[in-house]
C-alpha cells in the first residue's frame, strides 16, 4: 500500500531527517512536511508545506494530500530557538491539539505516531529502578517540556478513544544524544566545567539518534500500535559521564546549584528546568523491552556507545589530562543485572 | 553472574610497565593506580540500577572486612543454605542503630560463600532522598525496596536482601532487643512468590548491641528530618568518637530456604497465603534468634 505521510517539525534536526528517510521508502508514495519555518537543508523527496499546526490550515493540508498517516515530531525540548518557554508550550500543547483536531476530522487518516518522552514519568527518589510502559509517575512532572510532553500524551488518549480506527503508537524517547542534535544534555555535556548537585548522581539513559530515527520508522511501519519505551542499553552515571568528556565535575550543595541554574537560565545558553535537576540527581531507567518484543526494535548504539559517538563528534578540547578510554562498549541487559 | 567482571586493561595504558623497578607491594601500588585512573577516566561499568561491581569488590568490602573480621569477629552459620545461583530472597532482622548488619550480611556473602555471591539490598526510600547515602547504596547494588525492583532484580536471578523491619527496627530502644517488630505488608513475599524463589530466613545477633539505643530524641529527630535520633551511652557525649560502634561478638545465621515454587500461579494474590508466608519467615527468625542468644556465652566473646 502506498502510503502518504505527514511529518511535522521538518524544520528540526529529527523532524528533517526523517522526512529525508521516510521519502526513500519504497512503500511511501509521498512526504508531506510541515513547518513554521522552511527546513535549513533539503528534505530530498519529500515536499515541504509551510503551515502552522497551531491554526486550523493544517486540516486542509492533511485533506489536500489525503494523509493516512501522521508523525508528530514537533514536540520540542528547548525554548531556545522555539522563542522562549510560553511560545514553546503553545507548539506543544497548542500544535497538538489542532493537529489531532484536524486529524480526527480526515477520514483518509490510518496511523498516528507521536514523540514522546521518557520525563513523562518525572523524578523522584521514590521511582523504581526501571519504567515499564504501564508505570505512572510517582511524581508527575510540574514544567517544562516533561510537563507538556504529559499533556500531549494526554491529548493523544483522548483522540485514540475518539477514533478507535486509527493505529496510535507512542514512542517514549530516554535523552537523544549524537554526533549531530542540539539538546539541553548535550550543551550541558559541552560545559568545560560541569555544574552537578553535591551528593547526588544521576543514572543516565541515552538514545542515538539514528536509534530514534529508526524507531519512529519501525513503529511507522510496523503492525503494532501502543505505547513504548526506547533508549539505548544500559546506563551511565552523570559523573561517568562527565568524567569521559573530560570534563571537569563541579558539585554545588543543593541551594547553590538553584542559584546557578538561574543564572545559566538568564543568559539563555541551557534552559534548565526543575525537572533536569531532579534528573540529574536521581535519575531514571526505562525498561525498552516491550518494543524489542512486539515490534523487534533492537538499538544499535547502548547508552554508552551513544554517548562515545558525541564525544567523538564534539571535539570539545579535553579539560582533564588524559584520553577517552576506548575499551569495547559493554553488553549490557535491559531487564536486570548484567551476567 | 558470580564472576567478578573482568575490566580490561589495556597493556600500554599500565601506569608502571617497563619500568622495571620492584619494591614490596609494587603489585599492590601499581593497581591501585590502574583503580583510580579507571575511576577518574569513568571507564567502569554500572548495571541498570547503578550497581558499581568494580567499586563495591575493589574499595567496599574490603574496607569493611576489617570491621567484619577483627572488630565484629562474625561467625556465619548456614551458609549451605544460600544457593550457589538464581534468584533467591535473604529475609533478616534489623538492628543496630545504623544499619551495619546488612553490610555485614553483604560482606558474610562476597566472602564466605563458596560462590561469593553479591548481594543486592532492598532499601528504605528515605536512602534514596539523602545526599551521599543515597548515590552510594545505588553504587553498592541497592535499590528501592518496591516490588517492581525486587521482582526485576529476582528475575534475573539476583540474590537479593531485605530488612522487612526497616527503621522500626533499626531505631528500637535497647530494652526491645532482638524483639522482631512488624514485618511491613509483606511486599517481600508476594515478589517471591511471583518470581518463584526461596525466601531464605535469616538471623542476626550481636548487632543490637553495637550502639545501644537508650532513648531517642523525637524532637531533635523531627528537627533534621530524621526518622529517629538516638541516645547512646557514648553518643552525642562523646562526639565523633561516640560512633565508634561496640565490638560485639556477631553470629549470622541463614535459616533453611522456604520453597516458593510449590505453590500455584496465583498464589501471590491470596492475602491469607501471603500473611501465613509472612508469618512463618518471622517466627523463623525470631526462634533461631532465641536459640543463637541462648548458645552465646557474652555480648563480647
Amino acid at each position: 500500500m502506498a502510503r502518504v505521510v505527514l511529518v511535522t517539525g521538518v524544520s528540526r534536526y529529527l523532524g528533517g531527517k526523517l522526512a529525508r528517510l521516510l521519502a526513500s521508502h519504497p512503500d511511501v508514495e509521498r512526504v508531506v512536511g510541515v513547518d513554521v519555518i522552511p527546513p535549513p537543508e533539503d528534505l530530498g523527496h519529500a515536499e515541504f508545506v509551510r503551515a502552522d499546526i497551531r491554526n486550523p490550515v493544517i486540516a486542509k493540508v492533511i485533506k489536500a494530500a489525503a494523509v493516512d498517516t501522521v508523525v508528530h515530531m514537533n514536540v520540542i525540548a528547548t525554548p531556545v530557538g522555539a522563542g522562549g518557554r510560553s511560545a514553546m508550550k503553545e507548539i506543544n500543547v497548542i500544535g497538538t491539539m489542532q493537529l489531532l483536531a484536524a486529524c480526527q476530522r480526515a477520514p483518509s487518516i490510518r496511523q498516528l505516531v507521536v514523540k514522546s518522552s521518557a520525563m513523562v514519568y518525572g523524578v523522584s527518589p521514590k521511582d523504581p529502578a526501571m519504567f515499564t510502559e504501564d508505570m505512572e509517575a510517582i511524581r508527575l512532572p510540574r514544567s517544562g517540556f516533561a510537563k507538556d510532553s504529559v499533556e500531549v500524551e494526554g491529548y493523544v488518549r483522548g483522540f485514540a478513544r475518539r477514533r478507535p480506527d486509527v493505529d496510535v503508537t507512542m514512542l517514549r524517547f530516554a535523552n537523544i544524544l549524537g554526533p549531530g542534535i542540539d539538546t539541553p544534555l548535550s550543551r550541558y555535556l559541552s560545559l568545560p566545567v560541569v555544574p552537578t548537585v553535591m551528593g547526588f548522581d544521576g543514572r543516565l539513559q541515552l538514545t542515538h539518534e539514528d536509534d530514534a530515527l529508526d524507531a519512529v520508522q519501525v513503529a511507522t511501519f510496523g503492525h503494532a500500535p501502543g505505547t513504548y519505551n526506547v533508549s539505548g542499553d544500559g546506563v551511565l552515571m552523570l559523573s561517568q559521564a562527565i568524567a569521559r568528556a573530560g570534563r571537569v565535575n563541579l558539585p554545588l550543595p543543593t541551594p547553590v546549584a538553584s542559584v546557578t541554574r538561574d543564572v545559566v537560565r538568564r543568559f539563555g545558553f541551557i534552559d534548565f528546568t526543575s525537572e533536569q535537576i531532579a534528573y540529574f540527581k536521581y535519575g531514571r531507567g526505562v525498561d525498552t523491552s516491550l518494543i524489542k518484543e512486539r515490534l523487534g526494535f533492537v538499538p544499535r548504539y547502548s547508552t554508552r556507545a551513544t554517548f562515545d559517538e558525541f564525544l567523538k563528534a564534539h571535539p570539545l578540547g579535553r579539560v582533564m589530562p588524559w584520553d577517552a578510554p576506548d575499551e569495547p562498549a559493554p553488553v549490557s541487559t535491559i531487564g536486570g543485572a548484567s551476567s | 553472574m558470580n564472576d567478578a567482571q573482568v575490566i580490561p586493561l589495556n597493556p600500554d595504558r599500565d601506569p608502571n610497565e617497563g619500568k622495571g623497578s620492584s619494591f614490596p607491594g609494587e603489585q599492590q601500588v601499581a593497581g591501585a593506580l590502574r583503580f583510580l585512573r579507571r575511576r577518574l577516566e569513568g571507564s567502569y561499568q554500572v548495571d541498570d540500577f547503578g550497581f558499581d561491581r568494580e567499586l563495591t569488590h575493589d574499595l567496599l568490602i574490603p574496607s569493611l572486612r576489617p570491621l567484619y573480621e577483627k572488630w565484629f569477629r562474625v561467625e556465619v552459620h548456614g551458609i549451605e543454605n544460600v544457593p550457589s545461583e538464581g534468584g533467591a530472597l535473604i529475609v533478616a532482622n534489623h538492628s543496630g542503630t545504623v544499619a551495619l548488619d546488612s553490610l555485614m550480611t553483604q560482606v558474610a556473602l562476597a566472602d564466605h560463600h563458596p560462590a561469593h555471591r553479591e548481594l543486592r539490598m532492598l532499601g528504605a526510600d528515605l536512602v534514596f532522598a539523602l545526599p551521599f547515602v543515597g548515590t552510594a547504596a545505588r553504587r553498592a547494588g541497592h535499590t528501592l525496596a518496591c516490588n517492581p525492583d525486587a521482582e526485576r532484580l529476582l528475575a534475573s536471578g539476583e540474590l537479593v536482601g531485605v530488612w522487612p523491619e526497616g527503621f522500626k527496627g533499626v531505631g528500637k530502644p535497647y530494652s526491645e532487643r532482638y524483639r522482631l517488630q512488624r514485618f511491613g505488608r509483606g511486599g517481600f513475599v508476594s515478589a517471591a512468590l511471583r518470581t518463584q524463589v526461596p525466601i531464605i530466613p535469616t538471623s542476626i545477633v550481636g548487632a543490637e548491641e553495637i550502639y545501644p539505643i537508650l532513648a531517642d530524641a523525637k524532637v531533635l529527630a523531627r528537627l533534621l528530618g530524621m526518622p529517629y535520633f538516638p541516645i547512646t551511652p557514648t553518643f552525642p557525649w562523646l562526639g565523633p568518637l561516640g560512633m565508634i560502634p561496640l565490638p560485639s561478638k556477631w553470629h549470622i545465621e541463614f535459616g533453611e530456604p522456604i520453597m516458593t515454587d510449590v505453590f500455584t500461579e496465583g498464589a501471590a494474590d491470596d492475602p491469607m497465603l501471603m500473611f501465613n508466608l509472612t508469618d512463618q519467615v518471622r517466627e523463623t527468625i525470631q526462634h533461631t534468634l532465641y536459640k543463637l542468644l541462648m548458645q552465646r556465652r557474652s555480648v563480647f566473646f
